[in-house]
């Protein structure tokens, strides 16, 4: 028989024209995607599995406390926002890391003869970048995960301000951007990005100073050595030293979020 | 026709009113295109982390890889396709070259009526 009808030329050249239709539009949509991936290999990132913070009481000074959060704020652009007289503004106020004296660090330990010492000394506080942490869990975009490594990590980009993360967390670690925060900062690191209006912030363990190898920021800058940071997973760090020689305090615990700052008593 | 007066004076006003951006542009020449300039530091190192025309085309879509690779996955480095290894950062890695934001990036993206929220956090480097 000699080849084609006609009939089936016509299905033939039918699904032909359909496939060289499509061509070009699969192209586009995967063609270029693929090379972007293709061209990406897994960078030597810092590796751990729980960044954890050891902040030593008996050493930490009001002057450590103090240039830790002023380091802080200046490397990642908190703006220091404050009314017209000077005053603290506290319901826009923001903050990464900021002192609290020992009854609102832990309102669980206070009682009415603690220490004297311990109870006018200023603490510092921080995320505490929770094992399982709240403010994860409410996120209704993702917007703030659990990495890998054990960070509680923000996604400026996808935050959309709702501000359920700041009624989960139970350590006020959250901040809100009520305007745009540019104004109050008196002085611009070009180095990290501000945030804008409407989006929340908080402490991300210097996520980026660690992918260079470097310590965060605040611990950089205590120069007694009264914050320890390293990997809770590795038994030779030396937060896990510390933490077996000594005894230790977490902020509110009873609480199950598995807050990784801790603070020697 | 009932009202035929008004109905045609109606439409003639109707159709004036719809073609009115073409009378008001008539003889007017087509804004010029634009012509982003290259800062010095970029004319001398002379090449991007990928080829011009993908540059052109393709940037936005970069933009976001390296933005959802650093941020969300913790990668920092990006391998291009020279093998040259770049950080991936929109403001210090694209903006240290880069550094004339008004007569580079705003010059298409003026144009095309774009505007982009990555400066509203990214720091824009100074203009000289």
């Amino acid at each position: 028989m000699m080849g084609l009808d006609r009939r089936k030329f016509l299905k033939i050249a039918g699904v032909s024209a359909l496939g060289l239709g499509a061509k070009p539009a699969l192209d586009l949509l995967f063609g270029q995607m693929i090379e972007v991936h293709a061209q990406e290999e897994k960078p030597p990132l810092v590796k751990a599995q729980t960044w954890a913070m050891v902040v030593d009481l008996k050493k930490l000074t009001e002057e450590d406390c103090r240039r830790a959060v002023e380091a802080c704020h200046r490397e990642h652009n908190v703006p220091n926002i404050r009314r017209v007289d000077g005053s603290v503004n506290h319901k826009e106020e923001i903050k990464w890391i900021w002192t609290e004296g020992f009854e609102h660090a832990f309102p669980g330990q206070a009682f009415e003869y603690v220490n004297h010492e311990l109870e006018e000394k200023p603490l510092l506080v921080l995320c505490n970048h929770c094992t399982d942490p709240p403010c994860v869990r409410v996120c209704p975009t993702k917007a703030t995960f659990k990495r890998e490594d054990g960070i509680v990590m923000m996604d400026m980009h996808r935050c959309i301000g709702c501000r359920f993360c700041m009624a989960g967390c139970p350590y006020g670690s959250r901040s809100f951007n009520w305007g745009d925060p540019r104004p109050y900062i008196a002085k611009l690191n070009p180095g990290y990005p501000t945030r804008t209006k409407g989006v929340v912030e908080k402490c991300t363990f210097c996520f980026d100073r660690l992918s260079k190898g470097q310590h965060p920021a605040c611990v950089e800058a205590c120069e007694s050595g009264a914050l320890v940071f390293g990997d809770l997973a590795n038994p030779d760090s030396e937060v896990r030293t510390l933490l077996s020689e000594r005894y230790a305090l977490r902020r509110k615990p009873e609480l199950g979020t598995g807050p990784n700052v801790y603070y020697l008593m | 026709m009932y009202d035929s007066g008004k109905i045609i004076v109606g439409l003639i006003i109707g159709l004036g009113l719809l073609t009115f951006p073409f009378w008001y542009n008539l003889g007017k020449a087509a804004p010029p295109t634009p012509e982003p300039k290259l800062s010095e530091k970029a004319k001398t190192i002379g090449q991007c982390i990928e080829p011009k025309a993908r540059m052109k085309t393709r940037h936005m879509q970069i933009l976001d890889q390296w933005r959802d690779n650093m941020v969300r996955q913790g990668q920092v480095l990006y391998v291009a396709w020279d093998g040259k290894q770049y950080d991936m950062s929109l403001q210090n890695t694209c903006m240290d070259c880069h550094d004339n934001k008004k007569d580079f990036c705003d010059q298409c993206h003026n144009y095309t009526a774009v505007s982009p929220f990555c400066w509203d956090c990214h720091v824009a480097p100074e203009e000289k």
